[in-house]
């Protein structure tokens, strides 16, 4: 298969994905969260380059453990979650310095979804579908629970159960993003998106539909240019995204 | 009055380290507008969560068998986050669009409110909603808090009249919690004073005399000073 179509279709599915997810996390005030997990993946994505591997393969487990290491310090401190993510995500990418190949260092920071390879595509392609369904199956109580926990708890709903299944697929979209858009974007990929839906939504099913379609559109284009000028495709792609942004602050209602 | 649709005995709520609710025991009967006045902080809200079984708890709370209870909690400000129309919002619990249309004729709105953000509503309507959804299980128990805070004076009112029309209606127990006087003069067959503890209960214009509401709105020393008094007379 032409490889030009390969990045294409794997950046579509990634980029729709995250740009769906992302609109769940806007309300809950998380779409930052990305960042920060993107960047400590950088030891598993150095890993990944070094020997070889799927860097979404690589990317996983250290955004799980990361997302874990919050956590306890979190129920062990009492301290603001923020200020722990930064402890661990700065940990994460000095870590990561120490090995990083430095000829590969651009792939790592900024992704390289241009030279992917079939058997890699096909999974990220897989993951995105499976991200897609689950996201749309909690996204009603999911979307109760973002407006109040107390009566979403009051309807018996296992608040902890629905949150942990919405990490699990923040830590799988992260692993993917990495791989288009490198450690230090992942953030954008799910925020701007959802931003620019917001900007234009008027109902609930509007904001989850241009949410998806921003976040393809401009995976694609991003793409397409990079093709055209051999620029990188994840710093474009983030361009285009910010781009669409800019314009639905006009369209505005 | 009515058969009791709710007991509680010596209810008991600490939270982070701090009693919020103290040894509280009361009941209430089906049917009956029941009042819970205190200062803020005085543990209102905590009360109702305890009784919707959300906050832990040492006591007894016994809801009579099968009863449903919609809750209408006091504001929703991170609902502005989320771009929902009424529709959706009715239909995150699961009410179809006529049904929906059927429960904003009897809160007194029009069905063109459908298609409106919940954002853009104004705060009598967006109250008038919350009612309108937390009936959409068909309660026969309805749990409010603050009926009327930060509600324009011209949104109070309408509130107040789809409040007196539900109680006529549908035979609803209401249990609501309030820092206003006057809610509670205009709503309520009974009210209980709760400051942490429970300092009076009764018919309203009976028993919240002025001496009962400087008592309650005092400061926590003064108010633990009378606390065995109240505590013999209830």
């Amino acid at each position: 298969m032409n490889q030009f179509l390969l990045s294409l279709f794997s950046g579509i599915f990634i980029g729709g994905a995250a740009g769906f997810l992302g609109s769940l996390m806007l309300p809950k005030r998380m779409s930052l969260v990305a960042g920060p997990l993107g960047h400590l993946a950088l030891p598993g994505i150095a890993l990944a380059l070094i020997y070889g591997f799927d860097i979404s393969l690589g990317a996983f487990p250290f955004v799980i453990l990361g997302i874990v290491l919050i956590w306890l310090f979190e129920r062990k401190t009492k301290l603001p979650t923020e200020a722990l993510t930064a402890v661990v995500f700065a940990t994460g990418v000095a870590i990561a310095f120490f090995f990083l190949p430095i000829e590969q260092a651009e792939a790592a920071l900024v992704g390289d979804i241009s030279s992917v390879h079939l058997e890699d595509a096909i999974f990220a392609i897989v993951i995105c579908m499976v991200i897609f369904f689950v996201v749309e199956i909690i996204y009603p109580k999911m979307t109760l629970i973002n407006i109040s926990e107390d009566i979403a708890k009051s309807q018996k709903i296992n608040v902890g159960k629905y949150n942990l299944v919405y990490l699990l697929l923040i830590a799988l979209i992260v692993s993917l993003g990495v791989k288009v858009v490198g450690g230090l974007l992942t953030a954008a990929i799910v925020a701007i998106p959802a931003v620019t839906s917001r900007n234009l939504a008027k109902n609930l099913v509007q904001y989850k539909f241009l949410a998806l379609s921003f976040g393809i559109l401009s995976s694609a284009a991003g793409i397409f240019i990079s093709q055209i000028t051999a620029l990188p495709a994840g710093p474009l792609i983030i361009i285009c995204s910010t781009f669409l942004f800019l314009i639905s602050i006009f369209l505005k209602r | 009055m009515g058969d009791v649709i709710l007991r509680i005995e010596n209810l008991n709520v600490r939270l982070n380290g701090e009693d919020v609710l103290v040894d509280l025991s009361f009941d209430v009967y089906e049917g009956e507008v029941l009042a819970i006045l205190g200062p803020n902080g005085a543990g209102k809200t905590t009360l109702l969560k305890a009784l919707l079984g959300i906050v832990p708890y040492k006591g007894v709370i016994k809801w009579r068998e099968g009863v449903r209870i919609g809750y209408v909690p006091q504001r929703l400000p991170f609902i502005k986050d989320v771009p929902l129309s009424v529709k959706e919002f009715f239909r995150l619990e699961n009410v179809s669009e006529n049904e929906a249309r059927e429960i904003l004729k009897s809160i007194g709105l029009g069905e063109e409110i459908l298609e409106k953000r919940v954002g853009d509503l104004s705060s009598g309507q967006f109250q008038r909603v919350l009612i309108g959804w937390a009936l959409a299980s068909d309660p026969n128990v309805l749990l409010f808090d603050e009926p009327l805070a930060g509600i324009d004076i011209g949104g109070q009112e309408s509130v107040y009249t789809l409040l007196e029309r539900l109680k006529e209606a549908k035979n609803l127990t209401i249990l609501f919690v309030t820092h206003e006087l006057s809610v509670v003069y205009r709503l309520a067959d009974r009210v209980l004073c709760l400051n942490k503890r429970m300092l009076c209960s009764g018919v309203p214009k009976e028993k919240l005399t002025p001496e009962a509401i400087s008592n309650l709105y005092a400061s926590p020393i003064k108010f633990y000073q009378h606390k065995h008094e109240e505590g013999e007379t209830s």
